[in-house]
C-alpha cells in the first residue's frame, strides 16, 4: 500500500488530477505570445521567470468547448515534458490530495480515444471521480498529432 | 566503470589520435627523426599503461607495434607503405580493443595472433601478407568522448624491474630516446580540457595568427596535416585544468539569460530620464559583455578538432583509389564554438572524401593531363566578420556541366527550357538540390554516395551557407560559411498582424521601403506578388498573411526585406521594423517543431516572448523561384581573393583605431553646421534635401560635436537616408581589403591594414539597419508622412 500526492484541477468541470511531483509550479498564463500556423490546443508561448514556456489549453486538448463568458481568469500548472517547460492551462486548481493506490482503477474501456490515451486511471472519492491525466502523453507532439 | 580506467581512455584516446597523424606525416617522410621519437614515445606510453592495468590483450599488440616502430627508429628496417599500414592497423585493433574496453569495462575477448604475427615478421625483416591482418571496425565516435568528471589524482606507481621481452627497450635506453625527442610544448602544459575528447596538442593550439604562418611556411601534405607538434613555434606555458564540458554548457547557459535580463534592465532605464542607475547599469553592461565573451571563449575550439581524422582518412582514400593525393590544410587553429564544430565534422569528412574520389582524376589520367601526378586536396578555414569560411579546394577534373545538366532534365528538377538557358553557376548548384543524389537513402552522412543536398541541409541549419565554385579541369571549390556561435545571434524585429517576429540578421540582405508613396511598389502577377527592384524581379513572402494573422488584413505593406537562402532570393513583406537586438536562441518546445515557420524563440528586452523566423522554411512560400544572382557573387569571390584594390575612406570617430568604410558604400560627404541638427529625444537628425534624415554615432565613445562643423558621412539606400557622424574625415586610400582581425564589437567587420596603418572596417549593414529602426521609431502612424519621412 502507498500514498500518493495529486495537484487536484478542474476543466470544464470535471475534477482532473496530475502527481504532483510532476507539477513544477501554479501560475496565470500572462503575456502569450501566440505561435501562427500551429495547432489549436496550443495557447502561446510565455516567459515565466526568463524560461519560455509553451502553454497548451486542456480545453482544446480534451475536446472541450471554449469557457464562458465571466468565468474567472484561468491558471496554468507547469509541467516538464522532454527537457521542455510546458503550461496546462485549466479553469482552477482545487487542491493536493494524498491518495490510497487501493482505490486506484484504470480507465473504463468506454472513453472516447482522445481521452483514453491521455488518462492513467480513475480514483473514486466519495464524491466523484478523480480523472488522473499523464502529463507526457499529454504533451507530447506525436500523440498530439493522433488527436 | 573504474576511474582510473576512464582516465585511460581518454588519455588513450588522444594519443592514438596523434599516433594516426603523425604515422601519416612520417610515411611521407621517413627521414623526420623527430616524428618517429614522437610516435614512438606515445605508444610506449600507451603500452606501459596498459601492462600497469593489467590489460594484456592491448599490451600485447602495442608491444608488437612498438618492437617494428624500434626497428624503424634503430635504422634496421626501411620504411615501408606496407610497414606503416601495418602499423595503421594496430593502431585501429587497439582502438577497436578501447572501445569494447569502454562499453564493458573489460577488454573484449578476441585473438590477435594474426596481427602480432605479422607485426614481429616485419620486425625481423621477413615477407609479409598484409591481407593476414583482419581489418577492425573502428568505432566513428572518439573514445572517452563521454564527458568524464574532473578525476581524483592517483598514485601512479613505477613499473616494477622485469626481465625485457625480445625487441623490448630498456629503461636507460627510453631516457635516452625522451631526452633526444623534443618534448612537444603541449607536454609541459597541464592540460585544459574543453572536450576529453579533444587531442591535447589542440587544447592549446599556437596563438590564432601564428599558425596559419606556420602551415603556409610548409605548403607541401608531407608536413602541413598534422597537428603542428614539437615544432619551434613556441607556445608560451600556460596554467590550466580540465572542466567537464557541463559546467561550460551550464556557464554558457547563465550569461545567457543573464544577457537577457541586462537588455531588460536597459530597456527599462531607456524609459527614464533621471535614472541615478545609469551608470552603474552601463558598468554592468559592459561587464555582461565581457562574461559573455569569456565564456564564449571557454566554448571556442580549433577547427583542427574536426579535421584530425582527414590525413588519415586521405591516405587510406589514397591508398584503396591508387591515386596521389596530397592534403593541405591551412588555418587549422581558427576557433569556432564546439557546438558549431560538432556539427560540421560529418559534412566536412563527407566533403574531403567526395574530393578525394570523385574530384581527383586518377593519378596516371592526371600525368597525360600535363597535371602534377599528386593531386592535391586544399582545406583551409579563416574568420571573416562574424563568421567562420572554410574552403575545400581540389585540383581535380571540375564538375561536369554536361552531365549535370542532363541529369538535372532528366531527374526533371527544372523544365528543359530553363536548364538550357542556365549558366555554368547555376547549373553546378544543382548538386545541392534534393534528389539530386543518386543515392537510395539520404540519411547517413558517414556512408558513401550520400547527397550534396544533405551537406547543405546540415550547414543551413545552423545559419550557413555553401556554395561552389567549378572550372572544368581546374577543379572545384566549395566555401562555407558559418556563424561563429549559434547561441547569440543579432536579430531584426520586425511587425505584421499586430505581432512581433525575430529575423536573423544574417539572412537579411537589405530593406526596402515600400508603401503607397514609395517609390517601390508591390506589383501583382496574376495572385503572386512581386517586387521590382533594380530591374530583377523578386519574389515576396506576406508575414502576416503568410501567418494567418487576421490584424493582417488591414495592414498596408510598409518595408520588404530581401532574404537571401542559399541561392534563393525573396522580399520578406513586413509590416513594421522596430528594432535590432542581440538574442539568446531558445529551442522550441517538441509539441511545436512542427510548425516549420519558426527555428525558436526567444525573450526581448520588454519581457515579451518573440518566435524566431526561419527565412529558409519561409522560402518554400515564395516558390522555388532562383534568381539570376549566380555568376556575379561567385565572381566577387573570386575578385576579392586576388585582393583588387578598394577605394576606401579613412576617418577618426571616437577612441580606439582610425576606422575605414568602402567609399563604394558612401552616397556623399556633408559638413554641417552643427545649430543645424536638431535633438530630440537623445537622438540626432537633420533636414536634409527636405526630409528628416537620423544621424547616428559610429560608437558609444563617439558623438557629435559640441560647436563648429560637423562632418558627416552620408549613406542612402531603397528609399531611405542616414547619416553617421564622425570626427574628422583623415583620407581617401586605395588598398587591398583583407581583414585579418574578427570584430570585437557590433558595427565592425573587423580590422585590416589600410594604408599601413590598422583600421577597423565598419559594417555598413549594420548602420543602415540601426538607421531604418530610427526611421521606425521615428515614423508618425500614418502612412502618408512616414512615406515623406524616409521615402
Amino acid at each position: 500500500m502507498s500514498i500518493r500526492d495529486y495537484v487536484t484541477l478542474r476543466v470544464g468541470g470535471q475534477l482532473f488530477g496530475v502527481d504532483a511531483a510532476r507539477v513544477h509550479d501554479v501560475f496565470h498564463p500572462r503575456g502569450l505570445t501566440p505561435v501562427p500556423l500551429s495547432r489549436s490546443e496550443i495557447a502561446g508561448v510565455l516567459n515565466l521567470r526568463g524560461r519560455i514556456v509553451t502553454a497548451v489549453c486542456a480545453r482544446r486538448r480534451l475536446g472541450l468547448g471554449p469557457r464562458e463568458e465571466g468565468a474567472p481568469e484561468p491558471l496554468a500548472i507547469g509541467l516538464e515534458v522532454h527537457g521542455d517547460s510546458y503550461g496546462l492551462v485549466i479553469d482552477s486548481v482545487d487542491e493536493v490530495l494524498k491518495l490510497d493506490d487501493e482505490k486506484f482503477h484504470a480507465a473504463p474501456g468506454n472513453l472516447p480515444p482522445r481521452w483514453a490515451e491521455i488518462i492513467v486511471g480513475v480514483y473514486q472519492l466519495e464524491k466523484e471521480l478523480l480523472i488522473v491525466l499523464d502529463p507526457h502523453t499529454l504533451l507530447d507532439a506525436g500523440h498530439l498529432k493522433a488527436a | 566503470m573504474d576511474d582510473l580506467i576512464a582516465e585511460f581512455l581518454t588519455e588513450t584516446a588522444e594519443s592514438l589520435e596523434v599516433v594516426d597523424s603523425e604515422l601519416v606525416k612520417f610515411e611521407a617522410n621517413p627521414n623526420e627523426r623527430k616524428t618517429l621519437d614522437n610516435i614512438f614515445r606515445l605508444v610506449h606510453t600507451v603500452k606501459g599503461t596498459c601492462g600497469f592495468l593489467g590489460l594484456g590483450r592491448l599490451e600485447a599488440v602495442a608491444h608488437a607495434g612498438e618492437t617494428l616502430l624500434g626497428r624503424f627508429r634503430d635504422g634496421k628496417l626501411e620504411v615501408t607503405s606496407d610497414a606503416v599500414t601495418l602499423v595503421l592497423h594496430s593502431i585501429d585493433r587497439i582502438k577497436f580493443i578501447l572501445s569494447g574496453l569502454e562499453s564493458t569495462g573489460n577488454e573484449p575477448d578476441g585473438d590477435d595472433h594474426d596481427l602480432i604475427a605479422q607485426l614481429e615478421a616485419m620486425a625481423e625483416g621477413q615477407a609479409v601478407d598484409i591481407s593476414a591482418v583482419q581489418a577492425v571496425e573502428v568505432p566513428d565516435r572518439p573514445i572517452g568522448s563521454e564527458p568524464d568528471p574532473i578525476l581524483a589524482p592517483e598514485v601512479v606507481q613505477k613499473e616494477p624491474e622485469r626481465n625485457l621481452r625480445p625487441g623490448e627497450v630498456s629503461e636507460a635506453e627510453l631516457e635516452a630516446a625522451f631526452a633526444a625527442a623534443e618534448a612537444p610544448d603541449w607536454m609541459n602544459e597541464a592540460v585544459a580540457e574543453v572536450e576529453p575528447e579533444l587531442s591535447v596538442s589542440e587544447v592549446a593550439p599556437a596563438p590564432v595568427a601564428a599558425a596559419p604562418v606556420a602551415a603556409k611556411a610548409a605548403p607541401t601534405a608531407s608536413d602541413a596535416p598534422a597537428p603542428v607538434m614539437g615544432e619551434d613555434n613556441a607556445i608560451a606555458t600556460t596554467q590550466s585544468i580540465r572542466v567537464s564540458v557541463d559546467v561550460l554548457e551550464g556557464l554558457m547557459t547563465l550569461v545567457s539569460e543573464m544577457v537577457l535580463t541586462r537588455n531588460q534592465l536597459l530597456q527599462i532605464s531607456r524609459t527614464r530620464e533621471d535614472s541615478a542607475f545609469a551608470t552603474p547599469l552601463q558598468r554592468l553592461s559592459t561587464l555582461t559583455g565581457e562574461l559573455q565573451d569569456s565564456v564564449m571563449k571557454t566554448r571556442m575550439q580549433p577547427i583542427g578538432a574536426a579535421w584530425k581524422k582527414l590525413p588519415r582518412l586521405v591516405r587510406d582514400l589514397s591508398h584503396e583509389l591508387g591515386k596521389k593525393i596530397d592534403l593541405v590544410m591551412d588555418g587549422e587553429g581558427t576557433e569556432l564554438d564546439r557546438q558549431v564544430l560538432e556539427l560540421i565534422r560529418d559534412p566536412l569528412t563527407h566533403m574531403v572524401r567526395n574530393s578525394a574520389d570523385h574530384g581527383l582524376e586518377p593519378t596516371a589520367e592526371r600525368i597525360e593531363l600535363g597535371k602534377p601526378a599528386n593531386g592535391t586536396v586544399k582545406l583551409s578555414a579563416f574568420h571573416e566578420g562574424g563568421y567562420i569560411v572554410i574552403r575545400i579546394a581540389d585540383n581535380g577534373r571540375g564538375l561536369n556541366t554536361a552531365r549535370i545538366r542532363e541529369k538535372i532534365i532528366e531527374k526533371a528538377l527544372a523544365p528543359r527550357n530553363e536548364v538550357e538557358a542556365m549558366s555554368d553557376q547555376q547549373i553546378h548548384r544543382f548538386i545541392f538540390a534534393p534528389g539530386f543524389s543518386t543515392a537510395a537513402k539520404v540519411t547517413n552522412l558517414s556512408g558513401r554516395g550520400v547527397g550534396m543536398d544533405v551537406v547543405r541541409t546540415n550547414i543551413e541549419q545552423i545559419g550557413g551557407q555553401i556554395d561552389l565554385v567549378s572550372i572544368m579541369g581546374q577543379g572545384t571549390t566549395f566555401t562555407i560559411k558559418i556563424p561563429l556561435t549559434l547561441a547569440i545571434v543579432s536579430a531584426l524585429i520586425v511587425g505584421a498582424g499586430g505581432q512581433k517576429f525575430a529575423v536573423p540578421q544574417t539572412s537579411v540582405m537589405e530593406l526596402v521601403r515600400t508603401g503607397a508613396n514609395a517609390e517601390h511598389k508591390i506589383e501583382k502577377i496574376n495572385d503572386a506578388l512581386v517586387l521590382r527592384l533594380r530591374d530583377k524581379l523578386l519574389p515576396l513572402v506576406q508575414l502576416g498573411p503568410t501567418m494567418q494573422l487576421e490584424a493582417a488584413q488591414s495592414e498596408d505593406p510598409t518595408f520588404v526585406m530581401v532574404i537571401q537562402v542559399g541561392e534563393r532570393r525573396y522580399g520578406l513583406v513586413v509590416n513594421d521594423v522596430l528594432d535590432t537586438e542581440e538574442i539568446v536562441v531558445k529551442p522550441l518546445a517538441g509539441i511545436l517543431r512542427s510548425v516549420q515557420a519558426f527555428s525558436g524563440a526567444t525573450i526581448l528586452g520588454d519581457g515579451s516572448v518573440v518566435l524566431i523566423l526561419d527565412p529558409n522554411a519561409l522560402s518554400e512560400y515564395a516558390g522555388n523561384i532562383i534568381d539570376e544572382k549566380s555568376a556575379e557573387d561567385g565572381e566577387i569571390v573570386v575578385a576579392s581573393a586576388e585582393n583588387e584594390k578598394v577605394a576606401m575612406l579613412l576617418f577618426k570617430a571616437g577612441y580606439g583605431a582610425p576606422k575605414a568604410v568602402e567609399l563604394a558604400h558612401i552616397t556623399r560627404l556633408e559638413h554641417i553646421e552643427v545649430e543645424k541638427i536638431e535633438r530630440m529625444d537623445g537622438r540626432a537628425a537633420l533636414q536634409y534635401r527636405g526630409k528628416l534624415m537620423p544621424i547616428l554615432n559610429v560608437s558609444e565613445g563617439s558623438g557629435l560635436m559640441n560647436e563648429g562643423i560637423q562632418p558627416l558621412l552620408v549613406f542612402t539606400g531603397e528609399g531611405y537616408a542616414m547619416a553617421l557622424a564622425v570626427d574628422e574625415i583623415v583620407d581617401v586610400v586605395e588598398d587591398s581589403l583583407s581583414i585579418e582581425l574578427s570584430p570585437d564589437r557590433a558595427g565592425v567587420r573587423g580590422t585590416a591594414v589600410v594604408a599601413g596603418r590598422a583600421c577597423e572596417i565598419l559594417d555598413v549593414d549594420y548602420y543602415q539597419f540601426r538607421g531604418l529602426a530610427e526611421h521606425a521609431r521615428k515614423a508618425p502612424q500614418t502612412d502618408s508622412e512616414a512615406g515623406k519621412v524616409a521615402a
